[in-house]
């Protein structure tokens, strides 16, 4: 272990360590992982420069301070973002997301907030110092699996990363907001285990977000969606983005940490394309289910991942 | 030999052996789960990332960005069941479980009207096969118990179960790998480990195709084992 670290002053609600996820271990029950907003996760570590699969810090409404006690560094934070760099002599500057911050020893970082947003991240140049479990350093805290032992950052832990900033240059990415509310889904598999009239419901009603949403998964509130088959399957493998609807009506969504195998029936699947705006909505936002075939959603996600390749390739200097 | 083959969102196959399980219908499944997991150790089919057996079906996710639905299902298409042989791969394990460490046996006996000894013996008896694993970590679905021990859940599910517990439900008995919430009616306990994150190359204890019988053990042993 080397010298260079920070100090975590506060820890935040929800910050872990998060890359692309784990896989091929789904047939054992660990779930993929990963980080939550693919988009904004890769433009974190695009800016400092690091390789698209660098670990990286995510964090979730109140985010840490963080205190970088010994090295020099680059950070970047992504995501929509509030926070505040304080300088080692007392200075505050307010921080703006996208482009990268370079800190000196005894700066601080402080995260306090997303802005009606759920997720953001703080990729450092070079990466951190954190050990992997089946070639992915994502902590799956359900599990205590992957670093820090698997658990969520604590208040007084020390942060390693593995080496000062070389480069002193600061570079900044041009991101569009997506405020969009329609999430575009394809049916389920049980698509017909439900009503005439609750498939067009479900296609045509808001749903609202509630409090009951994590890693694992989004509970919404609506109109009741009508089972006319069987509230329960037969337990089967679970897919990211599969809304199921148990006995209540009430759908959930099934996110990165899903459980990996599942007996509710499945309505619909959130498309590859849309699964970023999602899981950034909060609790008390309303959003709309529209349904797309499968060729839409395959060419909607090329465009897109040709969209976030785009932000990449005109990252810019900045002074 | 499948049903179905349909997708499931933009980055997800299931193959769908048909609406029955017994053990016919689930070796297809795990043949089917060898045969992928084979051709991705040869640096075949890039971009599958999982692929996940239940009673009677598999579910394959893989990455948009790098194959697709139609690719898979033309490889699905392309195989021939009667070549692939995956029968040696299968492990026999014994774990060892405690009774004396049982939540439930009192009330079993009263809803079954048998005696603790005949339904131990029962599941001791029982040459069980692991259907498949997940939820949680090495947690295995395992079948199948004589008709005779059919339970249904508990009404109300425990907020907490320790780690170990063995629990039976229906014709299955399953082990929680960890401290969780659960409703199965909970037989005994075990001190092996079924999910071990130290062990890189290989995790989990059990995998789907497996056989596991049940060795009883003193509570001495329990504490002896565990220690270990």
């Amino acid at each position: 272990m080397n010298n260079y670290f920070f100090n975590v002053l506060r820890s935040g609600i929800n910050t872990t360590f998060q890359d692309k996820g784990r896989f091929h271990l789904q047939h054992l029950g660990v779930t993929p992982g990963g980080c939550m907003d693919f988009k904004s996760f890769s433009i974190a570590n695009a800016l400092v420069g690091n390789s698209l699969d660098e670990g990286v810090l995510e964090f979730a409404y109140q985010g840490p301070l963080l205190k970088l006690e010994k090295g020099e560094i680059k950070i970047a934070i992504t995501g929509n973002v509030y926070f505040q760099i304080v300088k080692s002599n007392g200075e505050i500057l307010d921080g703006e997301c996208n482009r990268t911050y370079f800190l000196r020893e005894g700066d601080q970082i402080d995260i306090l907030a997303t802005k009606q947003s759920a997720y953001g991240y703080m990729a450092i140049e070079g990466g951190f110092e954190i050990k992997s479990f089946f070639k992915s350093v994502s902590i799956l805290s359900r599990a205590q699996i992957g670093p820090n032992e698997g658990k969520k950052i604590k208040i007084n832990e020390m942060i390693f990363f593995k080496r000062p900033s070389k480069n002193k240059k600061n570079y900044s990415a041009k991101v569009l907001k997506n405020v969009k509310n329609v999430i575009r889904v394809l049916e389920g598999p049980q698509f017909d285990y439900f009503s005439k009239e609750s498939q067009k419901d479900f296609f045509s009603k808001e749903y609202k977000i509630s409090n009951l949403t994590d890693r694992m998964g989004m509970r919404l509130e609506g109109l009741i969606i009508k089972n006319i088959k069987n509230t329960n399957i037969r337990s089967e493998g679970i897919t990211k983005g599969a809304i199921q609807v148990p006995a209540d009506g009430q759908p959930i969504v099934l996110l990165t940490d899903y459980p990996t195998i599942g007996g509710y029936p499945k309505i619909a699947n959130v498309t590859s394309v849309d699964y970023d705006l999602l899981i950034q909505k909060t609790p008390g936002e309303k959003i709309f289910f529209s349904p797309i075939k499968l060729h839409e959603a395959e060419q909607l996600y090329k465009e897109h991942l040709n969209s976030i390749s785009e932000i990449i390739k005109n990252i810019k200097e900045i002074n | 030999m499948f049903k179905k083959l349909n997708n499931i969102g933009d980055c997800g196959i299931v193959c769908d052996f048909g609406d029955e399980v017994n053990r016919a219908v689930n070796a297809n499944v795990i043949k089917l789960f060898y045969h992928i997991k084979d051709e991705i150790s040869k640096g075949n089919l890039h971009g599958v990332l999982n692929y996940t057996p239940s009673y009677n079906k598999l579910i394959i996710n893989f990455d948009l960005s790098k194959i697709n639905s139609s690719k898979i299902i033309d490889f699905l298409k392309s195989v021939d069941f009667s070549k692939i042989s995956f029968s040696k791969k299968n492990k026999k394990l014994i774990i060892p479980i405690c009774y004396d460490f049982e939540m439930d046996l009192e009330n079993m006996c009263k809803t079954l009207k048998m005696s603790k000894e005949e339904i131990i013996s029962i599941h001791l008896n029982t040459d069980f096969f692991v259907y498949m694993v997940g939820f949680i970590p090495g947690h295995p679905f395992m079948g199948d118990l004589d008709p005779k021990l059919f339970l249904n859940r508990l009404k109300t599910p425990r907020v907490k179960i320790p780690p170990g517990s063995i629990g039976v439900v229906e014709k299955f008995c399953n082990i929680y790998p960890y401290e969780s919430p659960g409703g199965w009616n909970i037989i005994g306990r075990t001190p092996t480990q079924l999910f071990d994150k130290q062990n890189e190359t290989n995790p989990c204890l059990l995998s789907p195709g497996d056989t596991v019988k049940f060795k009883s053990i003193s509570k001495e042993e329990f504490e002896k084992l565990a220690n270990e």
